[in-house]
């Protein structure tokens, strides 16, 4: 694997992911579709929650696991929201904004994380590397507004006098 | 993870009955509260005995479409000369909706057992539940139940000692609305982008892989083994309005309303008792303006047209709307409707799958002429610039994403006129800047 042709600044050579137990993991993916490429979303998920993020490198490798072209890994993960092609800050915040978050107060939570963070505006990591901070389309917890997702902690109820609590929990 | 509200006398409850109760997610807790029976009822069955008793109760597919269940299963070929496949749409994302998730997070053996009378039903021997990536706390609570279920032989190569072998595999969405539709779902599990498909095909002849697969909501699935132990006669009987609108449906309602939650009601429940004995009405001193009935894709409703009608899937369009999900938003007198119509035709624009011109295009300019609008520099011509690309965004694409986005622009126009006008005339200040 090579690991030259990152867009981003990453200019290490690529470690691989799917060596000893990931390897094993994706062979038992294997197992439950009748296609290698019905793994697909799962081995991002995977390259994700090992690496914080999917490179140009990684997308490589998926693509060598599976026998699919990089190009065409790369055109399902930009397709999906959920998958960062580019570093994050260490703890990845998506605010709810869509319209029943929004007639009771969304706006003003992001506001809240985006001071009380550092990170100052959507989509920015804030300077000490913490916190990156999103908003995304309907969370699905609409009578709980506003819901936040912190990494892989669903937040219910949160309140711009909230935000600076919670934000202390992550450090 | 708290349930946020007590039960209501007038709500009539079947699939919530155990919401908020710990105990019910393990399998010891769920067949303590008579969990399991109608899978064991269902082994005893002919595939075709339990279709034929879903179609008499009447079910309908509660993700929005209403389609009879039983119906639909019996699409599926007799013979499993291919392999068959059940999937569960547990990428719950319309806008308003939340029910499938408390499904999930309390009653998590309630969905497996649903899910394995369909797959035994269909002729399955593998249903997929795709989870919306966003479902944390589901996800573990139904990684944990599956993983028990096989355990204690309620899945796995003999279900239950019946000789017959059903299998599930949870898959993780990653942020898609569009894969909520069935086909799109399809393409998403396969490892593609989740584009919708051109149909026919229809999935029970070619689904998922290319074998016959049934798709099903997760609150239908959650509803059929109900419906095995009770029987079909007490399904139909849970009626107040249309004989055509059977059984409990989820109501997750939101917006302003005092107490926002998931309510369960017999369908034919008048939509008023539902917005202000159990949601306990708007906040004090407001009063509603508009409520969204059926998650964001169906029309506007007034108040006036919301407090006249009967909560079932005929009742709601008699009124000039859907009920879809039952995710019901509700606005109160403060609402910006220019503001929170141009919010949704946002979603729609970023959520477009991108595959045909009418929604691509059509979803982005509503919105953009929306922002216009709000920025003070609308036009009187931009409301026919609206309904235009509404009718050019409806019945004319692969699925219905770009129509959702038409039907609360054109409802919006048609009943809240005057907010438009005021954005116009310059009676109102610019809600954003000039864009």
């Amino acid at each position: 694997m090579s690991g030259g042709g990152e867009h981003g600044t990453q200019t290490v050579p690529h470690e691989p992911v799917f060596v000893g137990e990931k390897r094993a993991e994706l062979d038992r993916l294997f197992s439950l579709y009748p296609t290698k490429q019905a793994c697909l979303l799962p081995a991002l998920w995977m390259v994700q929650q090992t690496r914080g993020w999917i490179s140009e490198s990684a997308i490589a490798e998926v693509a060598e696991v599976l026998g699919l072209t990089p190009a065409y890994v790369k055109g399902v993960v930009t397709f999906y929201t959920m998958y960062h092609t580019h570093p994050v800050g260490r703890h990845f915040i998506q605010v709810c904004t869509t319209t029943p978050c929004n007639i009771c107060g969304a706006e003003d939570v992001v506001k809240a994380l985006l001071r009380e963070t550092g990170c100052g505006e959507l989509g920015a990591t804030s300077p000490d590397g913490r916190f990156t901070v999103i908003e995304v389309e309907c969370l699905g917890a609409c009578g709980f507004t506003t819901p936040i997702l912190v990494d892989d902690d669903f937040i219910e109820s949160v309140t711009p006098e909230k935000v600076a609590g919670i934000v202390k929990r992550y450090p | 993870m708290g349930y946020p509200h007590p039960s209501h006398p007038k709500e009539t409850l079947v699939l919530s009955r155990h919401f908020g109760e710990p105990e019910a997610r393990s399998f010891d807790g769920w067949v303590k509260r008579g969990g399991y029976e109608g899978l064991r009822k269902a082994l005893g069955m002919s595939r075709e005995e339990i279709v034929e008793q879903v179609k008499a109760s009447g079910l309908r597919g509660r993700g929005g479409a209403g389609f009879p269940t039983g119906l639909k299963w019996s699409f599926m070929p007799k013979e499993a000369v291919k392999p068959h496949y059940l999937i569960c749409n547990a990428d719950e994302s319309e806008p308003g909706t939340f029910k499938d998730r408390e499904i999930m997070r309390w009653t998590p053996h309630g969905l497996i057992e649903g899910c394995a009378i369909a797959a035994y039903a269909i002729g399955a021997e593998r249903c997929y539940i795709y989870i919306r990536g966003e479902f944390t706390d589901p996800w573990q609570i139904m990684s944990a139940a599956v993983e028990e279920a096989y355990a204690r032989g309620a899945l796995g190569d003999n279900v239950f000692g019946s000789g017959k072998r059903i299998e599930m595999v949870l898959h993780r969405g990653a942020g898609a609305y569009i894969c909520g539709e069935e086909t799109a779902m399809m393409n998403s599990l396969e490892g593609k982008r989740g584009n919708p498909r051109i149909k026919p095909p229809f999935p029970a002849v070619s689904g998922v892989f290319g074998m016959p697969t049934t798709i099903n909501n997760v609150e239908t699935l959650a509803a059929v083994p109900h419906i095995l132990v009770r029987g079909a006669e007490w399904h139909k009987s849970l009626c107040l309005g249309d004989p055509k609108s059977t059984g409990t449906k989820l109501i997750s309602i939101c917006g302003h309303v005092q107490r926002p939650g998931n309510y369960e009601v017999t369908m034919g429940t008048p939509l008023k008792e539902i917005l202000y004995d159990m949601a306990g009405g708007p906040p004090p001193g407001r009063t509603i303006k508009a409520v969204i009935p059926g998650g964001s894709s169906v029309p506007i409703m007034t108040r006036a047209e919301a407090e006249e009608a009967l909560f079932d899937y005929e009742g709601i369009v008699a009124k000039g709307s859907m009920l879809g999900s039952a995710g019901m938003i509700v606005m109160d007198d403060q609402t910006d409707m220019v503001y929170q119509i141009w919010r949704l035709a946002r979603f729609y624009a970023h959520e477009s799958c991108a595959q045909c011109t009418q929604c691509r295009e059509g979803t982005a300019w509503t919105t953009r002429v929306l922002e216009r609008l709000l920025s003070g520099k609308g036009k009187e011509e931009d409301f026919q610039l609206l309904l235009d690309l509404s009718d050019n965004m409806t019945g004319k694409t692969i699925c219905v994403l770009s129509d959702s986005c038409a039907a609360p622009v054109v409802s919006g126009i048609q009943k809240f006129r005057e907010e438009f006008e005021a954005y116009i005339q310059g009676a109102r200040e610019p809600a954003m800047a000039a864009v």
